[in-house]
């Protein structure tokens, strides 16, 4: 039977993780290939980078953080953050990223996707959505969450797969950084309007809330950062803690 | 020994590459390449493929000799291939994906879309999934029943002699996801992203 996934994410800022792992035995904190590493021996079903370097000059930077993680994790690395054009994707998958997540660029030109997808295969096509509430719809964000750009969120997730997205990956831009749990509503109503996985993002703060993620919000995947930082849950108990509420692992 | 990776333009094939090289050190060259010359002289060979049975088909034939060469080195000199995913469905007589496509033929059967039950099961299947082992095969020396491995995929290949499998997956139906005949290896899933477990297939298919 299929497992639901696990997914650690590091944001990583002028190649450097901004917010990680706080291990006190780490050689260096701010590594994100150590990180990465730590992350997919303790069993994470999958690593997430999100690249926040807001300088063009430092863009670069992220290759090199994937192709070397890529050579030390042997589970899929999904790749996001300023990405902007089909020969972007082309270059974080040649230095060994799996899967590329578009945020943006996939609002301001749906092409990107439809064209990514037919030259890579949908297979390594995410679809980032942040979305936020307004009354009784969500609506999408892009810029890192600084512009509405009023499109409906549930149309907009339907669109998308049809453009060829191999995944959803939806953030409550509400809950985001809050700890309070996924935006439970917004996943399962995406989650049941696409035939493709949903992983959901935003808002964790403790192992219930992942829980519900799957069990409610009916996603495939759930992605958490702050959970796993700071050692306040290893990948381990939280995959310990969701197969004991019955929702199937890999363990 | 010479191991090599075909590389035809069928998509990504740096994980592929990678865990290669992780399992082989120094002890096994790993070559990649698309020469049906340097495909002639190899010892092993891996078939990787991502993207559509008909753009992996085509991506093939559009290389003067790789069929060719790739048909020599499996079925007339017998020396062993591993197919990966798409690189496993080519095997195939004929595949559905966006248009009716002839495959290499090597292995009779078919690739269709899974069925997910109006809805039921989402597509493509996405994750970590267990194998049942339902025959031995010599690239699971030290796997057990039920390890969990990494698929990404929306079509199954469907042999017609089912002596040929090796392992299903259970999603949907049970899906054909490792094959072993005589000489010829394919894996639906990805032993490059299957972390320690997939590494050790690596390890067994070179060690063949």
């Amino acid at each position: 039977m299929l497992k639901n996934r696990i997914i650690p994410c590091l944001d990583v800022k002028n190649g450097r993780v901004v917010k990680g792992i706080n291990f006190v035995d780490l050689k260096d904190a701010g590594d994100p290939v150590e990180q990465a590493k730590i992350y997919s021996d303790g069993g994470a079903d999958e690593i997430c980078f999100l690249d926040i370097t807001a300088s063009n000059e430092n863009r670069d930077t992220i290759y090199d953080v994937v192709e070397k993680t890529s050579k030390k994790c042997f589970v899929p690395l999904t790749v996001g953050g300023g990405v902007r054009s089909v020969e972007d994707i082309n270059k974080l998958l040649n230095c060994g990223a799996d899967k590329v997540s578009i945020n943006t660029a996939a609002v301001e030109n749906s092409k990107v996707v439809a064209d990514s997808s037919t030259k890579f295969g949908s297979q390594c096509i995410v679809v980032a959505i942040d979305a936020k509430k307004n009354g009784d719809k969500w609506e999408v964000f892009t810029h890192g969450g600084r512009n509405n750009s009023g499109i409906d969120a549930l149309d907009y997730a339907e669109q998308m797969e049809k453009n060829g997205a191999g995944e959803l990956l939806v953030t409550s831009m509400d809950r985001d950084g809050t700890q309070v749990g996924y935006d439970i509503d917004l996943m399962s109503k995406i989650s049941s309007k696409v035939n493709i996985p949903v992983i959901a993002s935003g808002g964790v703060g403790n192992l219930d809330h992942l829980v519900d993620g799957i069990k409610l919000g009916k996603a495939s995947a759930v992605l958490a950062a702050s959970i796993f930082h700071y050692g306040k849950h290893s990948v381990k108990e939280a995959k310990d803690y969701l197969d004991s509420k019955g929702i199937p692992v890999r363990i | 020994m010479k191991v090599t990776i075909v590389d035809y333009n069928s998509g990504n094939i740096s994980s592929v590459i990678n865990s290669f090289k992780e399992v082989a050190k120094e002890k096994v060259n790993i070559e990649v390449t698309s020469d049906p010359n340097k495909i002639k002289s190899s010892d092993k060979v891996v078939l990787p493929g991502q993207g559509s049975f008909k753009s992996c088909v085509e991506a093939l034939n559009n290389i003067d000799g790789l069929s060719d060469s790739l048909n020599e080195f499996t079925m007339t000199n017998k020396k062993p291939l591993l197919g990966i995913c798409v690189g496993l469905q080519m095997f195939a007589d004929i595949g559905y994906e966006e248009t009716e496509t002839k495959g290499l033929g090597w292995i009779s059967g078919k690739v269709s879309k899974i069925d997910n039950q109006n809805g039921k099961y989402k597509l493509p299947h996405i994750g970590w999934n267990q194998i049942n082992i339902v025959r031995d095969s010599k690239i699971f020396r030290d796997i057990e029943n039920n390890s969990h491995m990494y698929f990404v995929h929306s079509y199954e290949f469907v042999p017609n002699d089912k002596k040929v499998i090796s392992a299903t997956t259970d999603y949907s139906s049970n899906i054909v996801c490792s094959i072993e005949k005589e000489n010829i290896f394919g894996t639906q899933f990805h032993p490059e992203k299957s972390d320690m477990i997939g590494l050790k297939m690596i390890d067994n298919f070179i060690n063949l």
